[in-house]
């Protein structure tokens, strides 16, 4: 219990440091904005990679609806401190409630599907979110939502980062979390073995949709709009192919999937009309050679983790 | 009361004829879906890609319309051949989840690559025959309307044909129903999913012309939405039946066009996914079942 505390505590320093480098790279001006912006939808992408793969991942129930509860949060936030014009921090947090219930009600009726089942599912109800949202014209409808203060900075998406990092890493190693993996090992002896199922998979899509929520705020908040174009099952898609490419289940994988991504397309932005295309075929290309994604289910020891951590981002 | 009939008729005759094409995309799906279990989220792209061959087709060849519509179904269904060739069939034994992976990715390649090679702007499809309006009554049917629901009944019927009547349709049951007994049984597995492509994908590039002659307009992106419908249609009817994917469509269809008809159609793509989520709570099976129906 102690070692892991250690090794916990190691990795948060590791943590600060990195956030020091980059913190100083960026006021001493040798990141530019435009890395800045990208160095915050790397925090942002993290977030999203790894609450879908507590879903997917660790779960195993397979769910690619995840823009519509980044797009709850997004609107839920902008709406707290845009409209009624209270302070960021609630803002976060409401979205994350927001997003978090809406999960658990659409978690409930769903989660009954599995497989592709599932999947076809969550999609609709994420579309089904997002246009509903482009029929509330008190959101703006479709034209979305503009004028939303700026609040997110690389200090608070890093640390919320951090924060949704550990919590999911806790809740994994914890009771709830061994269930969740016990479920997705097999269903029904975890089921036989007095597991409830229904109500660990509606723990952890809670939790995943809820952390979307708060990405979904950081987001909005960041880029000044919140649009329902923003939110279609392209982005889902985008976290599904983080998530994958660095390996379901491996929360390491999802943290260098998502780096690995965005900053793919980030480095690709000279480039527009051949930014997809390499993109796309980086990413046939992998899973053609790495089908289980890049660190398979399994992380990476703890010390490669904090080496990584301090490396990465 | 009266005139909300006409209304309701009107909308059916709009919505059968939008049916008819979420049909022979979802024909695509529901074949390569009961072949190899695989959502193939490049399907809408190869309809995109038969309709930008048919334009090319009568614009660049001078091509009337039948011959048009034939050539590219062929195109299509040889960029379905290649498609399978270097992406899926290389993954033959990977997670199924890596395959799914690997069809996003061949979908965004297909646009893009589309993007980079004909630019993002909406092309005008050619007017290859006269919008003759004929008038039932008060009912109005166009001839575009007639055209795409002719070819799409000939297609489909051709489609059973070919399944249940021949060799090769035989070799698609056997292998959709056990891969592992049907190779025992001496068919080339790889063959018949290859074939399997072809035919949904010349059905998807059908799909592509016919919709290129009914909204007069194509681009590049044009398959991300109906690709997805299609899907839809293809579960609504039951993933892996025929005449469900066929069913499917034209209830998705009508009912689009319904919602569309009583003034909301802004929540038109919101109805085709409620549709499915009730459908997949109560009948996850769809609607003709596993066990009724033959699968392909």
């Amino acid at each position: 219990m102690n070692v892991v505390h250690k090794q916990d505590l190691k990795i948060f320093i590791a943590c600060a440091v990195l956030y020091a480098v980059i913190q100083g790279l960026i006021c001493l001006e040798i990141i530019d904005p435009f890395w800045e912006l990208n160095i915050v939808m790397i925090c942002i992408n993290i977030i999203l990679a790894v609450s879908l793969n507590l879903i997917n991942g660790y779960t195993g129930q397979f769910s690619i609806g995840h823009a519509g509860f980044m797009a709850v949060g997004a609107y839920m936030g902008a709406v707290v401190t845009m409209m009624w014009e209270y302070p960021f921090a609630l803002g976060i947090v409401l979205a994350t409630v927001a997003a978090g219930v809406l999960g658990a009600l659409i978690g409930l009726p769903t989660l009954r599907l599995n497989g592709d089942y599932l999947c076809i599912a969550t999609l609709g109800l994420g579309e089904i979110i997002r246009i509903c949202i482009l029929n509330i014209e008190y959101v703006g409808g479709a034209s979305g939502l503009m004028g939303i203060p700026r609040e997110t900075t690389f200090t608070n998406v890093f640390w919320i980062m951090i924060v949704i990092v550990f919590f999911i890493k806790n809740f994994k190693n914890s009771a709830y979390g061994r269930c969740c993996l016990a479920i997705r090992e097999n269903e029904i002896a975890a089921d036989t073995m007095g597991i409830n199922t229904t109500k660990y998979k509606v723990m952890a899509f809670t939790l995943g949709a809820a952390f979307a929520g708060t990405a979904g705020c950081m987001f909005s908040h960041y880029f000044f709009i919140a649009h329902p174009a923003s939110f279609t099952f392209m982005r889902s898609f985008d976290v599904l192919t983080m998530v994958v490419l660095g390996g379901l289940g491996s929360m390491t994988g999802s943290i260098v999937g998502a780096m690995l991504l965005t900053f793919l397309s980030a480095a690709l932005s000279d480039f527009p009309e051949w930014r997809m295309i390499i993109y796309s075929i980086t990413m046939i290309v992998l899973m053609l050679y790495r089908p289980q994604g890049l660190f398979g289910n399994e992380e990476l020891s703890k010390e490669m983790f904090g080496r990584l951590l301090g490396k990465g981002k | 009361m009266e005139n909300l009939l006409e209304q309701l008729f009107q909308q059916l005759i709009n919505g059968v004829s939008l049916g008819s094409i979420y049909a022979l995309i979802a024909l695509g799906y529901t074949m390569i879906y009961g072949i190899m279990k695989l959502i193939n989220f490049a399907h809408g792209d190869i309809y995109m890609l038969g309709a930008y061959f048919g334009y090319w087709a009568i614009t660049g060849l001078g091509l009337p319309f039948l011959p048009a519509i034939v050539l590219a179904m062929i195109g299509a269904a040889a960029v379905g051949i290649i498609v399978e060739r270097l992406a899926y069939r290389p993954m033959r034994n990977a997670p199924r989840i890596a395959i799914l992976i690997t069809a996003i990715g061949v979908s965004f390649l297909l646009e893009y690559g589309m993007i980079l090679f004909v630019s993002p702007q909406p092309r005008t499809f050619p007017p290859v025959f006269e919008a003759t309006v004929y008038h039932f009554g008060p009912l109005v049917v166009n001839s575009q309307q007639i055209i795409i629901l002719i070819i799409s009944l000939l297609l489909m019927g051709l489609l059973t044909y070919i399944v249940n009547h021949t060799t090769a349709g035989k070799a698609m049951r056997a292998v959709s129903f056990d891969a592992d007994a049907a190779k025992l049984m001496g068919i080339n597995i790889d063959r018949t999913i290859a074939m399997t492509f072809a035919i949904g994908s010349a059905l998807a590039a059908a799909g592509g012309v016919l919709v290129g002659v009914y909204y007069n307009s194509i681009d590049p992106l044009m398959g991300m939405t109906p690709g997805i419908k299609a899907f839809v249609a293809a579960v609504l009817g039951g993933i892996g039946i025929i005449p469900g994917a066929m069913l499917g469509g034209i209830i998705l269809g009508v009912v689009e066009a319904l919602v569309a008809g009583i003034g909301l159609s802004t929540f038109r793509d919101a109805a085709a996914f409620l549709i499915l989520i009730f459908i997949l709570l109560y009948k996850p099976a769809g609607l003709l079942g596993k066990n009724v129906s033959e699968k392909v």
